[in-house]
């Protein structure tokens, strides 16, 4: 995913001279770097100093440009908040913050680099849009719309490098603020986002062992949440089933929860977050 | 093309006008119960001098450097100086913090004329960071001017900040520290003796830095006209919080009271006695 991003961004930045990068302290991965050699004044570092990697941000937005604020998802989101909330929130600017390992991917680095309620935390936000794609593919794609969208800030939740391909299957382009179908079935229905839906294929494979006919569905938007085409996944199959690397509170198994009890939906639905505990354990 | 900078700065003009400004801020402390009038008194000067001295508009009218208001809670100043340009309405202004009005006590991104919404003390600069990375980007002149409180600069964020201005060699970037020495609880170099000299860590820091009268627009104005440049700027103006008006200078309840009708009446007394 931080390939593939670093390849699209440079492939936009190359066109499109409004397109900039402000990092904390963090190597420029692939062709991140070659933007840095190509392009060396729209390559920003700030060190280890995040609330100036917002703010900044936040200014070059205000006077036309269109930056990207990169560094480790904790650093991006939890120790510059209140920038993010009222540099870029409040007063709702169209930048995308990336946050690379975000939920538990930097898992043996300790609790401090666990970005486990970063959706929940982004999601609360008004005015932030949140997207965490599951693969390279929709990575791409995400990052192709962050660079010419308008609408306001994004929190762009990435992993590391090396993830799989889970699209082949799918039926459907990524779409801002619509879920997607991955593989189709007919009675289970798997809702996930992120690195973790590798779990989620294997969760599928072994329904499908049982002869049950499974589908698999990228929630990569989380605000604004696709709410019709949930509430027609809760509508549609037997089971329901939730499954995300994101502390409880504010996740999106709550908000399915909830839209279940909206919709009166009558299907078993079952939910997996992480806990609310810090984590001790590695690897 | 733009209007160019002013080459001198008229100080009895620039008096008069300080004098209307903090008597319309008085009579909106008339409407509402609570209103940051000391410390828009402190940065009078400093606002008026930037806007109607050192900042240059377009043959169309609208302004072509920028002023941010990082310390938010001197906006009136901020209102009364686009009420008299036109940019607000006297009735933007009757209906300051009233439910039917736009303007609340500290400044919106939403509203015309204003930079940026602050009033969380620290962001300021970094915004005025990034905005004047945006020009030397784009390859303007537009310049950058940015008032902050001294308490901002207790902020980490402020310094951030001041460590990637100088890094980025913005010299579009001039910033004026309202040096008043007073935050919510008391005088700040009681408390926290070890934040002084300021002119000399700002230099330490990579910027140009001078100590000026934060109360004489003329000096200010100079300051900012004969700098040396290939740095951003900033200028330590010595302030008296409440200046202007003797039971409010210096004294911390004022940084948010609104004062009664007899304190109306003697604040305005005090100030025309003073031209």
């Amino acid at each position: 995913m931080r390939n593939r991003f670093a390849d699209t961004f440079y492939e936009l930045g190359k066109a499109d001279p409004k397109l900039c990068v402000v990092v904390a302290d963090i190597s420029p991965a692939g062709s991140i770097a070659k933007f840095r050699s190509e392009f060396p004044d729209r390559f920003i570092k700030t060190g280890v100093a995040e609330q100036i990697m917002i703010g900044m941000v936040a200014g070059m937005a205000q006077r036309g440009l269109r930056p990207f604020a990169y560094t480790i998802a904790t650093f991006t989101l939890y120790r510059p908040f209140e920038m993010v909330r009222d540099d870029l929130c409040y007063q709702n600017l169209p930048v995308t913050i990336v946050g690379i390992g975000g939920g538990v991917t930097y898992s043996t680095l300790g609790a401090t680099h666990h970005a486990q309620e970063d959706v929940s935390i982004a999601c609360s936000l008004p005015n932030m849009n949140v997207i965490a794609p599951c693969d390279p593919y929709e990575t791409e794609a995400a990052t192709r719309w962050c660079a010419g969208q308008e609408r306001g800030p994004v929190y762009l939740r990435l992993g590391k490098a090396g993830e799989p391909d889970m699209s082949a299957a799918a039926t459907e382009p990524w779409t801002f603020g619509k879920i997607r179908t991955l593989r189709k079935g007919t009675e289970v229905c798997i809702l996930s986002y992120g690195p973790i839906m590798k779990r989620a294929f294997e969760v599928a494979d072994r329904f499908e062992a049982t002869g049950r006919s499974t589908s698999v569905v990228s929630v990569h938007t989380l605000k604004p949440l696709d709410r019709d085409g949930i509430s027609k996944v809760l509508r549609d199959y037997a089971h329901v089933v939730v499954l995300e690397e994101c502390a409880p509170n504010g996740s999106l198994a709550m908000r399915v929860k909830e839209l279940a009890w909206d919709v009166q939906a009558k299907c078993r639905l079952d939910t997996f977050t992480l806990q609310d505990a810090f984590i001790h354990c590695y690897g | 093309m733009n209007q160019q900078r002013r080459n001198s700065f008229d100080i009895k003009a620039a008096v008069q006008r300080c004098l209307n400004y903090r008597r319309r801020i008085l009579d909106i402390s008339q409407q509402v119960t609570a209103l940051h009038v000391a410390p828009a008194f402190s940065c009078t000067e400093i606002t008026d001098a930037v806007y109607n001295g050192l900042m240059r508009r377009d043959a169309n009218g609208s302004d072509h450097d920028v002023f941010l208001m990082s310390k938010g809670h001197g906006c009136m100043i901020q209102y009364v100086i686009l009420e008299e340009r036109g940019v607000l309405s006297r009735k933007d202004l009757d209906l300051y913090c009233k439910p039917d009005g736009r303007l609340g006590a500290h400044p919106d991104y939403e509203t015309p004329g204003v930079a940026a919404s602050t009033g969380s003390l620290g962001h300021g600069m970094g915004l005025a960071t990034g905005q004047a990375y945006a020009e030397k980007l784009k390859k303007t002149d537009v310049l950058i001017y940015c008032v902050l409180s001294d308490g901002e600069f207790q902020e980490g964020s402020t310094w951030e900040a001041m460590m990637m201005a100088a890094n980025l060699k913005l010299d579009n970037l001039i910033a004026f520290m309202d040096f008043n020495d007073f935050g919510g609880l008391e005088r700040m170099s009681d408390g926290h003796q070890a934040f002084y000299p300021l002119v000399e860590k700002a230099v330490a820091f990579g910027w140009e830095a001078v100590e000026v009268d934060g109360h004489n627009g003329e000096a200010m104005f100079n300051a900012v006209t004969s700098r040396k440049g290939g740095r951003p700027l900033i200028i330590v103006c010595r302030t008296v919080k409440g200046k202007g008006v003797s039971y409010m200078e210096n004294v911390p309840i004022w940084h948010y009271r609104s004062p009664n009708k007899d304190e109306y009446q003697q604040g305005l007394k005090e100030l025309e006695g003073a031209l």
